[in-house]
């Protein structure tokens, strides 16, 4: 590479555009489907019904505390896929870069990516970049679509939850967001939070087979626990139902949500899981849960039950109350 | 240091036990008002007004200091964000509360440099980081955060800072809760008097409401037991035939307040008339600069401004809610055409406002 | 208007500006109006300022009053807290 700096011109399908993708894209994401830089990868495929999805992805600092943006984007979409109960099997990946971006600094990205990629067990087979003037992209946008393979009986919907399931949660609450806010401008406090971005793939896998009758399973990144909730409450018809003290939440992220004035039920998560189970099967997923990778701090923190279609917290010092979804942006407050 | 026993359920049970006890003793209703937008919110999200007796009413009161900023102090906020070089900060809170026009959110999203920060002193740092810009801070709340202004002002005389200053649309509490006890229309037995706010000036300035006016009132913290202490206080006194300013939340509060911060206070700003969203001027409850800070007035500084003339908003009933006389789901826009995803007035929008405590933590008023 | 958590003071440094911590976050937060504050001090943080000193005696002598409310509920009208 001729040029520490991302240029126009690497993106406009010339020579340039071939030096970046071959000395830094192919070996940086270093998997064979990539490498024939074909304009679609052919990959083997299981018969059966296909998950897809995608997402894209402009966090702000694109690195922060425990991980960045090229993590996020893997991590993201493979979870989105995952929660159908799918196995995740391929990615692809779209840059949009803006001029004047660093090198180093998308090497490093792709390089993160590379490392979820692997740690997920999923491949990154095919992308695309363009380049847009300065000015006009924030650095780095990244987009990840996913494929993955259902195997057949497996039927998962966040409109299946019933009077009786329990609610779990794979871990502690509210880390990603305020490592995200920590480092902000103006906002400045310490602390050691970093962000739980993760695959959450092989832990929806040992808890479909430990609990085959799961319901659904969700992420609550934006939003948070309060979104996802909301939606499985809204879409099922049920009153969700969470038990304020059984909620983990690491003190840091506790003390700073205090101090902002913020509502963790409201905070993104990017490695934690919501799933919804049979009572009678809720042990074994929790047991489950907590044996795999990312899922040690899991723990039930409410049921469903008849009613009409919201949430509620029974708090800490024993009263109820609403738990109120996220309406535009969380901004920190004073009063 | 554990204070979680003012989170404890046991505790919070023999209070809420007491409490209905008091309340049938006395038999006949109560209005207890809670003055403060944050006390508004401890309820809202403990649910403490279901268990209520019967006859307590709780009114949420003007105590929300981004809901009774007037439609012309937004108003100027947004002029000084778009004079040109200029950088304003300002709490989250204020950010997406309607002006006649605009807000501070849609100002930043039309591209002027309008920046949240969580305290005073980020501003002041942004200040010296970029000394080609004039940065104003909108100082907008009550005593708990004036003598916060007041420090940064005295902060930025200190680093000689020739690019900092503060527009105060600053109030101050005791003297409008006087003017709420007159008012005929609203009738309050009590207040629950803010926390914060008497950490810095102490019981001392609301007693003239206790002896001229023969109104208790407790000073009340923000934990579940907190509140169910002040409220048991003031039905205790309500019971008694008792009109005392007490204070419940001892941690907080000495019986002086906080001279220091008063000190700081009354050197940088003199009392003025203030103009309260849904109440009207209150002759003496707002802060001014004095002349002789001209330096860090952004109105007198960097001005003259020409806001536009201020327009109110049809329908919306905030000023009767901030007042006491109606209840957020009383209002008839409440859940119908304002809710906190289209807020009509602060009170929905603010995130202590009683609307959007009202909504966001109840079901009250929904179908 | 108020939100104001305590926090515990763990070290005092230059220009009237100490760092606080709050269940292991950690900030920095000026002492400019409780200038009387050492470290290990509990205050109560607002908006990057600390506003007073929380004492933990007084906070636990609350506590203790207020436990024994069930029990002097049951004679009739005393108010338990006028010692308060």
């Amino acid at each position: 590479m001729r040029s520490d700096r991302i240029l126009l011109a690497h993106g406009s399908g010339g020579t340039m555009m071939r030096e970046l993708i071959e000395e830094c894209i192919v070996p940086d994401f270093d998997d064979d489907a990539l490498k024939r830089l074909d304009d679609a990868a052919t990959l083997p495929f299981p018969t059966g019904r296909v998950a897809f999805s995608t997402d894209t992805y402009v966090v702000h600092p694109i690195f922060f505390p425990g991980g960045d943006i090229g993590r996020l984007a893997i991590c993201g979409t493979v979870n989105d896929v995952a929660t159908s109960g799918a196995t995740p099997l391929y990615i692809s990946v779209g840059f949009v870069l803006e001029e004047g971006f660093l090198v180093e600094d998308l090497r490093r990205v792709m390089l993160s990516m590379k490392e979820a990629a692997r740690e997920a067990g999923v491949h990154i087979v095919t992308g695309d970049t363009k380049v847009v003037e300065k000015g006009h992209g924030d650095g780095i946008f990244i987009n990840t679509a996913g494929v993955g393979s259902i195997a057949d009986g497996i039927d998962l919907s966040g409109s299946y939850c019933k009077p009786g399931d329990k609610v779990l949660l794979s871990g502690t609450l509210g880390d990603h967001g305020i490592a995200i806010i920590s480092t902000r401008e103006g906002l400045s406090f310490e602390t050691s939070i970093e962000t739980d971005a993760a695959p959450l793939n092989k832990l929806i896998a040992n808890v479909l087979a430990a609990a085959p009758d799961t319901r659904a399973f969700r992420d609550p990144t934006r939003g948070g626990l309060s979104s996802t909730l909301n939606e499985f409450a809204a879409s099922s018809g049920v009153t969700v139902t969470v038990t304020e003290n059984d909620v983990p939440v690491k003190p840091q992220v506790r003390g700073a949500s205090e101090m902002l004035g913020y509502d963790v039920f409201q905070v993104a998560n990017e490695g934690k899981m919501v799933a919804v189970v049979p009572a009678e099967q809720a042990d074994a997923a929790l047991a489950a849960m907590k044996a795999s990778p990312y899922g040690e701090d899991a723990a039930i923190i409410g049921e469903i039950t008849e009613g009409p279609g919201k949430v509620y917290v029974k708090t800490s010092f024993g009263a109820t109350r609403i738990m109120d979804m996220l309406v535009g942006e969380q901004l920190p407050r004073i009063c | 240091m554990d204070l979680s026993g003012f989170r404890d359920p046991d505790i919070a049970r023999g209070l809420i036990d007491a409490i209905n006890a008091t309340a049938a003793k006395i038999g006949r209703e109560v209005k207890l008002m809670e003055v403060c937008g944050t006390h508004t919110v401890a309820i809202a999200k403990n649910g403490l007004r279901a268990v209520m007796p019967e006859n307590v009413t709780l009114l949420s009161g003007p105590g929300c200091p981004v809901c009774v900023t007037a439609n012309e102090d937004i108003d100027m906020a947004i002029e000084i964000a778009r004079r040109t070089d200029t950088i304003v900060t300002t709490f989250g809170d204020m950010m997406k509360v309607p002006g006649s026009y605009s807000s501070m959110a849609r100002e930043k999203a039309d591209g002027r440099d309008v920046r949240i920060v969580y305290s005073p002193l980020d501003a002041l740092a942004l200040a010296e980081k970029e000394p080609d810009k004039q940065v104003v801070f909108i100082a907008v709340g009550f005593e708990t955060t004036i003598p916060l202004i007041a420090a940064s002002i005295h902060r930025a005389e200190e680093q000689g800072l020739t690019n900092f200053s503060v527009f105060s649309a600053h109030k101050t509490v005791p003297i409008a809760l006087g003017a709420l006890a007159n008012d005929p229309e609203v009738k309050i037995d009590a207040f629950i008097l803010p926390g914060h706010v008497s950490t810095i000036i102490g019981p001392e300035p609301y007693q003239f409401l206790a002896k001229d006016l023969h109104i208790p009132g407790v000073i009340t913290g923000f934990e579940p037991v907190d509140v169910l202490q002040g409220i048991y206080m003031l039905l205790q006194q309500l019971l008694e035939g008792r009109a005392e300013i007490e204070i419940a939340y001892h941690r907080g509060v000495m019986a002086h307040g906080n001279p220091t911060a008063w000190a700081l206070v009354e050197k940088y700003f003199e009392p003025i008339d203030a103009d309260w969203r849904g109440i009207g001027v209150i002759p003496g409850t707002g802060l001014g600069l004095r002349s002789e800070y001209d330096a860090y007035n952004a109105v007198v500084k960097l001005g003259p401004f020409n806001p536009p003339e201020p327009k109110e908003i049809k329908g919306c009933q905030c000023g009767e809610v901030l007042r006491g006389i109606t209840l957020p789901y009383q209002c008839r826009l409440f859940a119908k055409g304002c809710t906190p995803e289209h807020p009509i007035g602060p009170c929905m929008v603010s995130s202590e406002g009683s609307c959007a405590a009202y909504y966001r933590f109840t079901d009250y008023g929904k179908a | 208007m108020c939100l104001a958590i305590p926090a515990r003071i763990t070290d005092i440094g230059e220009n009237r500006m100490s760092t606080v911590d709050i269940m292991g976050v950690t900030r920095k937060v000026s002492l400019d109006i409780v200038p009387e504050a050492v470290e290990g001090d509990y205050v109560l943080v607002h908006a990057g300022f600390a506003l007073q000193v929380i004492d933990e005696e007084t906070a636990k002598d609350t506590l203790e009053l207020l436990k024994e409310i069930p029990f002097f509920q049951e004679e009739e009208g005393l108010n338990v807290l006028e010692e308060a």
